[in-house]
């Protein structure tokens, strides 16, 4: 009709329309949803695992649970006060072990280390005791504490179990304490040492409090994982339907009581179960928000 | 090689400070500055310059054991300070670095307040005077007393780039060293910033003795009474350059009637 | 002495430029406003000042605080080594006596009986490695494909961020409390597929036995929760280590998003998802509360995955406690045996990513 619809005519003008059916593009929608589906799938665990948590362990949750010890098998009634107990002591006992010698060695590989030899291989032991199973852990310990009854003569007891735990938290807490020291800009270090400071001095009041919020996300995180180990417990802190009677004895923790009572044919021990995990998981899933909410600090 | 030798320093009624004898300093295999002979004098103020690579950081941080921390970094020769050599293996580079202060090249004050920042080193060095006065006269003297008097209590990272570098050297003048290493100290700083250290820089030398590696060769010019002249030249067989200490007179002397013709070609702006 | 020095110096003293102008350098000040005071110190004042540094020369307690620090932190890493050696150790001597008695033989063997004192770990590592293998083509193709989606911008970051936060949150539950979901949800939700593939398939030796509850199946599925998390969280770390300039590559050339992915991106991360996926390996193997709570226990080997079975994590946690001196030396044994496979895929993934990464 016009000028350039003639000119056009001579010269194709480029389909650049998304063709929908074109073979490339189903192939990249297909794979865009199997993508998604898996998605979908990796976190249907979590909401099915947290609904029936809630479902089945908040419908139980009332002052008895707190503060009675549990019921004999058959029994009715009856709260998990002893293991919430023993679970923080327990937890208390890793943490006081594992976080001094964790981040005193964390200051090592990063403050004193030369990146060879020695620290080398320190570095490489702290990843490998990561990747130890949980339940090695309380094998050792009872190898090396709950047989030998060498804690004047006791066997199973809280601090054979805390000790168990620490050894899980150790390399969390070295590598934490390492990554978050390496953080510290060298210009800071220099600082210090240029106005006369020791290395003591330097690590202890500049680089270590630069660095104590990663270091803190990494400790809680530790606790959060401690807390809910049960295999290295098993046999080292044993279990015990009383409440706690001093380190030396067999504890009653949160994980340890789960384990027994779902696989007892009792409806009230499960019930007991259930609401161990929501305290449990309740507890765990605060300690990791506190962590992130730490992270969110330390980047600002 | 053209060192020179101390018997060349050509005021003798200059008393030395820091003497300089024979270093060479390397990096694990790699020598990184040769054969260095330099007195430097007390209470004056000393420019080391050249062109990079030419290991006059390198010398700097030798002279109060920061390459220490440096892994693989290696001295050899002599560095006499008052006589006492500072690589004797009884020394504590510690005890080095309370008479022999140092300012870096970025500021660094200390994640803490503008008045901990000045006590910190104080303190260490276990002053036991008034704190207070010792953190305001340190401020003066570094010419940052005014911009900070009314916020000591802030952190010393709010202050400006500028601002925060005459508090580093706030920082050390306050732990009365008996000489001040300044590596570079305005290379990150902007002009203004520059002047108003340079000034300072004058006041402090009627206090202590400088020395200071600059780039800027105008800078070497306005501040300094003495001037090193180093360079780096390719050793053969290697893969870098190793550094070495051309010429060291007046700063009149290097800038106007220097007796190499490499310092003549640097100082014209011929090369580097 | 010092002090003289400085008083004897001419402080005037300035050499004049020969590459700037004393005018401008006037100019420049007036400009920036400088104007320095300075209380001038008098000598003796100097020397004042310098007597209150009571520290200048270190008193050796300081000196020992900083020594002893030192060694201090030097001990408290050498607890790491300490700690992993000595686990080797325990665990390697108490397993000596039944590793004189039953040699090589007790990985083959499939009877164990503490009445008879007769053991043999087969049944227990074929579990180990049957559900944790299985566990793993499960949940590779599933973390990657997470990964993925939460990298790539297919959907809005907010959404993404909360599935990446999910999958994170997944990691922390213990794994008591999902052995406990999986007694109690998981195993009779499935029991009917199970139930199906029996029926259907049970020619097959794999499904050969009537699903009656716990066994090996709902314990792959569970370890598959399990080990999920690690592998999204370090494919997602991979692959978004690789470089922008890369993708911008990929695009530039014309592909489209899922060629780039197939093609570059994927290539790129290999090394990051392989290494993640050997750690995942290494943590199914040692997995032990959820795997005991729903595999069932049994020490008599069948092939079906139908049935119950046992891993040696699992076998530790049951019999560990209340097991006699020869049991005690065989189940040291078995651990033994796991601590070796766990070692061997901890220490080969970690070479891997050492090996294989930085190297787009």
């Amino acid at each position: 009709m016009n000028n350039s619809s003639t000119t056009q005519s001579a010269v194709q003008i480029p389909d650049l329309g998304y063709k929908p059916w074109c073979v490339r593009n189903l192939r990249s929608r297909f794979l865009s949803v199997l993508a998604g589906l898996f998605a979908f799938l990796s976190v249907l665990p979590l909401i099915a695992v947290l609904v029936h948590i809630l479902i089945k362990g908040f419908s139980s949750i009332n002052v008895e649970l707190f503060t009675q010890l549990p019921p004999p098998p058959g029994g009715v009634g009856g709260g998990i006060g002893n293991a919430i107990l023993g679970s923080f002591i327990v937890t208390v006992i890793a943490a006081l072990i594992a976080i001094p010698i964790g981040v005193g060695g964390g200051i090592y590989l990063a403050e004193y280390s030369t990146g060879r030899g020695f620290s080398q291989f320190i570095r490489f032991g702290t990843n490998v005791l990561a990747g130890v199973p949980s339940i090695i852990a309380g094998v050792f310990v009872y190898g090396t504490i709950v047989s030998t009854r060498i804690l004047f003569g006791h066997t199973f007891s809280a601090i054979a179990g805390g000790t168990a735990l620490s050894v899980l938290m150790l390399p969390t807490v070295v590598k934490t304490t390492d990554e978050g020291l390496k953080l510290v800009s060298n210009d800071l270090r220099r600082a210090a040492l240029g106005v006369g400071a020791s290395r003591f001095v330097t690590v202890s009041q500049i680089t270590l409090p630069k660095a104590f919020t990663p270091i803190a996300t990494g400790v809680v995180l530790s606790i959060a994982r401690a807390a809910g180990e049960t295999a290295p417990l098993i046999f080292t802190a044993l279990f015990s339907p009383f409440w706690p009677n001093g380190i030396f004895d067999p504890i009653a923790t949160l994980s340890v009581l789960i384990y027994n009572f779902s696989t007892q044919p009792y409806d009230v021990q499960n019930q007991l179960a259930w609401a161990a995990s929501f305290i449990l998981v309740v507890f765990i899933l605060m300690l990791n928000l506190l962590a992130r909410w730490l992270g969110r600090i330390a980047s600002k | 090689m053209t060192s020179t030798s101390s018997s060349e320093v050509p005021d003798p009624n200059l008393d030395t400070c820091i003497s300089i004898q024979n270093t060479t300093i390397s990096y694990g295999d790699f020598e990184a500055v040769k054969n260095v002979f330099c007195d430097i004098p007390r209470g004056q103020v000393t420019a080391f310059i050249g062109p990079s690579g030419c290991g006059k950081s390198t010398i700097l941080r030798a002279l109060n054991r920061m390459n220490d921390l440096i892994e693989g970094c290696s001295l050899k020769g002599r560095i006499l300070f008052d006589g006492a050599d500072l690589y004797a293996p009884e020394v504590d580079p510690v005890e080095v670095r309370r008479r022999i202060g140092m300012v870096f090249q970025q500021p660094n004050p200390f994640p803490k307040s503008i008045y901990e920042n000045i006590a910190f080193g104080a303190r260490i060095n276990g002053y036991n005077g008034d704190m207070d006065e010792l953190v305001e006269r340190s401020l003066r003297q570094a010419a940052v007393w005014d911009e900070c008097k009314d916020k000591l209590k802030e952190s010393g990272n709010s202050l400006s780039g500028g601002q925060q570098q005459r508090l580093c050297i706030a920082r050390t003048i306050a732990i009365q060293p008996e000489v001040i290493l300044m590596d570079e100290p305005c290379s990150a700083l902007d002009p203004i910033s520059t002047l108003k250290i340079e000034e300072t820089m004058h006041e402090l030398k009627k206090s202590f003795t400088i020395v200071i590696v600059t780039h800027n060769m105008q800078q070497a010019v306005r501040v300094s009474d003495m001037t090193a002249f180093f360079n780096a030249e390719a050793v053969e067989g290697g893969s870098g350059k190793v550094g070495y200490l051309v010429e060291f007179n007046n700063t009149d002397n290097i800038f106007n009637a220097p007796s190499q013709q490499a310092t003549q070609d640097y100082v014209s702006g011929r090369f580097g | 002495m010092w002090c003289s020095q400085v008083n004897g110096r001419n402080s005037n003293h300035q050499p004049t430029p020969s590459g700037i102008s004393a005018h401008l350098l006037l100019v420049l000040r007036k400009r920036a406003g400088v104007r320095v005071r300075f209380r001038y110190l008098s000598a003796s004042r100097v020397t004042k000042i310098k007597a209150r540094y009571l520290l200048r020369s270190r008193p050796p307690s300081e000196k020992l605080v900083d020594g002893s620090f030192k060694n201090l932190v030097v001990v408290m890493a050498s607890m790491v080594a300490l700690v992993l050696i000595s686990i080797l150790v325990v665990v390697f001597w108490g397993s000596l006596e039944s590793m004189g008695r039953y040699g090589l033989e007790f990985l083959v063997t499939s009877n164990w009986n503490p009445v008879d004192d007769e053991y043999g770990a087969f049944t227990a590592i074929y579990g180990t490695l049957v559900t944790s293998l299985l566990a793993l083509v499960i949940a590779v193709p599933l973390g990657v494909g997470t990964a993925i989606f939460i990298t790539e911008n297919i959907i809005p970051k907010k959404i993404r961020d909360v599935i990446g936060l999910m999958v994170e949150l997944l990691a922390a539950i213990p794994s008591v409390v999902l052995g406990l979901w999986a007694i109690f949800i998981l195993e009779p939700f499935i029991r009917p597929f199970l139930m199906f593939l029996y029926d259907d398939f049970g020619w097959i030796p794999f499904f050969s036995t009537e699903p009656l509850g716990p066994g090996i199946a709902p314990a792959i599925l569970i370890l598959v929760v399990m080990i999920l998390p690690i592998i999204t969280a370090i494919s997602r770390d991979s692959l978004n280590q690789v470089p922008m300039k890369l993708r911008q590559a990929a695009y530039g050339v014309g592909t489209t998003r899922w060629g780039a992915i197939l093609n570059v991106i994927l290539p790129a991360a290999i090394s990051g998802i392989v290494g993640g996926v050997m750690l995942a390996l290494g943590r199914a193997m040692g997995e032990t509360m959820a795997v005991t709570m729903i595999i069932g226990n049994s020490n008599v080997f069948s092939w079906s995955l139908l049935a119950p079975g046992n891993t040696i994590s699992a076998m530790l946690a049951n019999q560990f406690g209340e097991a006699d001196v020869g049991q005690l030396s065989s189940l040291m044994y078995a651990a033994f045996v796991l601590m070796v496979l766990t070692l061997l895929v901890n220490i080969f993934a970690q070479w891997l990513v050492k090996r294989l990464s930085l190297k787009y």
